[in-house]
């Protein structure tokens, strides 16, 4: 139970993917810029991170694990891609509301980075499954707190009269770093938090 | 050989097979059919996504316009749009609608005033998101001309404080009602002869209190309709357009003016 609370609360606030480890920047600065764009893109990431998790770790442990280690990021990408257009396909004929409201963003994240690096940290973290699991669903959610709260700023800069040489894409670059500075603060918070 | 090469490659061709497989099954077996008239309707829609015919973009109207909505509801495209439609739906061709913008406030600076000096960014999402305005309804005009910055016709000035739409000018393409914070722009029929001028959802007393033309939600205008065409919710009166004649019985009962005739 500890473990998996700090894994938790590790992979949401310590080492957030998109402001401490970097990935994922992509939908972070694309999607952001309205609060519920942002909440279903990271609903979307947290539901295909929780699923690729649960599908790359047997295959890993099962198949590449003896030998062919190396071949795990070739393969995690097949899989992931495959995997969400098949659940892509499933949403669309029984769920059609999820469809709808995943959609668009179902197809953005079959490649995304953060996708893939949560199905490779698991491995590099050497997570059993079930705490593979809480990582995935915990670095989801990191994503979704990074979201909500840069849309937030965002809507500030974007009304912000800035310095043409400024406007757009470098203000929200510089908006962006502020934030992960922010969470700079949640360095060696979790040790402290469960000793 | 086989240990090094062969086998990795064999992995990958298998998943990549064992996916190819499962995902051409699934697109088999779980296909949602398609009206073949939602994809012909939604082909000839400009894809503008812009909303003004009161749907969320063009998929929805399409949509609707299977379901048996109006074919002539699409602004940007316009009766070339509308008479397309009506062939594919099999129904009568009718004129497109004109269209107009109209502003929901009448908050002039004779009936209200700033209740702060702002110094901000001259803009009215900006001066929205400091503290909902420096009026002294938050749901009033700002006064920037953000509206008037993004209309495409120049149909938009600022008079006396508050947005002015100017009826020649102005087609109905509803870039203002999206640019507006406050959601004070609605399109409306150019039919239409009478409007809420206010958009508070204050409780009256309190309205009447920071603004002299703001709707206080009396309900005067509600009962004296002959037609059932002004409802009041949330202390706001609103008029449908389509069902009101433009008699003006409720102009004559408004106590502080809200409802007025278009100009």
């Amino acid at each position: 139970m500890k473990e998996i609370l700090m894994i938790l609360v590790s992979a949401i606030f310590v080492n957030n993917f998109v402001l401490s480890k970097f990935l994922g920047i992509c939908p972070f600065l694309g999607v952001s810029k309205n609060l519920k764009n942002a909440i279903g893109m990271s609903v979307a990431v947290i539901f295909v991170m929780t699923m690729a998790t649960a599908v790359t770790w047997p295959i890993y442990h099962y198949l590449l694990a003896p030998g062919y280690a190396y071949m795990q990021t070739v393969v995690f990408i097949l899989v992931i891609a495959a995997l969400v257009q098949l659940v892509e396909i499933i949403l669309k004929k029984y769920i059609p509301a999820l469809h709808k409201a995943l959609g668009v963003y179902l197809p953005l994240i079959t490649t995304n980075c953060a996708v893939l690096g949560v199905a490779l940290l698991n491995i590099t973290e050497e997570y059993a499954f079930v705490p593979s699991l809480f990582n995935a669903v915990g670095a989801g959610v990191g994503f979704l707190v990074a979201m909500v709260m840069f849309s937030g700023v965002r809507s500030r800069v974007e009304t912000a009269d800035v310095p043409k040489s400024f406007q757009g894409l470098p203000s929200i670059l510089i908006a962006a770093s502020i934030v992960a500075l922010s969470f700079m603060g949640f360095a060696g918070v979790v040790d402290g938090l469960f000793l | 050989m086989f240990e090094t090469i062969l086998f990795p490659v064999l992995v990958v061709l298998a998943i990549g097979l064992v996916a190819a497989v499962v995902l051409s099954v699934a697109s088999k077996f779980m296909a949602v059919q398609v009206d073949e008239r939602f994809t012909n309707v939604r082909e000839e829609l400009p894809g503008a996504n812009c909303g003004a015919c009161g749907y969320t973009g063009c998929d929805a109207y399409a949509q609707k316009v299977v379901e048996g909505e109006k074919t002539n509801l699409c602004v940007p495209g316009g009766a070339a749009v509308a008479k397309k439609l009506s062939e594919l739906m099999g129904v009568a061709f009718e004129e497109a609608e004109a269209r107009r913008a109209i502003v929901h406030c009448s908050g002039i600076c004779e009936y209200t005033e700033y209740v702060m000096d702002y110094q901000g960014p001259k803009s009215c999402a900006a001066c929205n998101s400091f503290y909902q305005g420096r009026g002294s309804c938050s749901h009033a005009c700002l006064g920037y001309g953000d509206c008037a910055h993004v209309c495409p016709y120049g149909a938009i000035s600022m008079v006396d404080g508050i947005a002015h739409v100017d009826s020649d000018l102005c087609v109905g393409c509803g870039m203002c009602t999206k640019a507006c914070p406050n959601n004070l722009l609605t399109i409306v029929p150019a039919s239409s002869a009478v409007f809420v001028g206010c958009s508070s959802t204050d409780k009256g007393a309190y309205t009447r209190k920071i603004c002299k033309a703001g709707c206080i939600g009396c309900k005067k205008c509600e009962k004296t309709c002959p037609n059932g065409a002004v409802k009041v919710e949330n202390n706001l009166a609103a008029i449908d357009p389509y069902v009101c004649t433009g008699c003006g019985a409720c102009v004559e009962q408004c106590p502080t003016g809200a409802i007025k005739f278009i100009l």
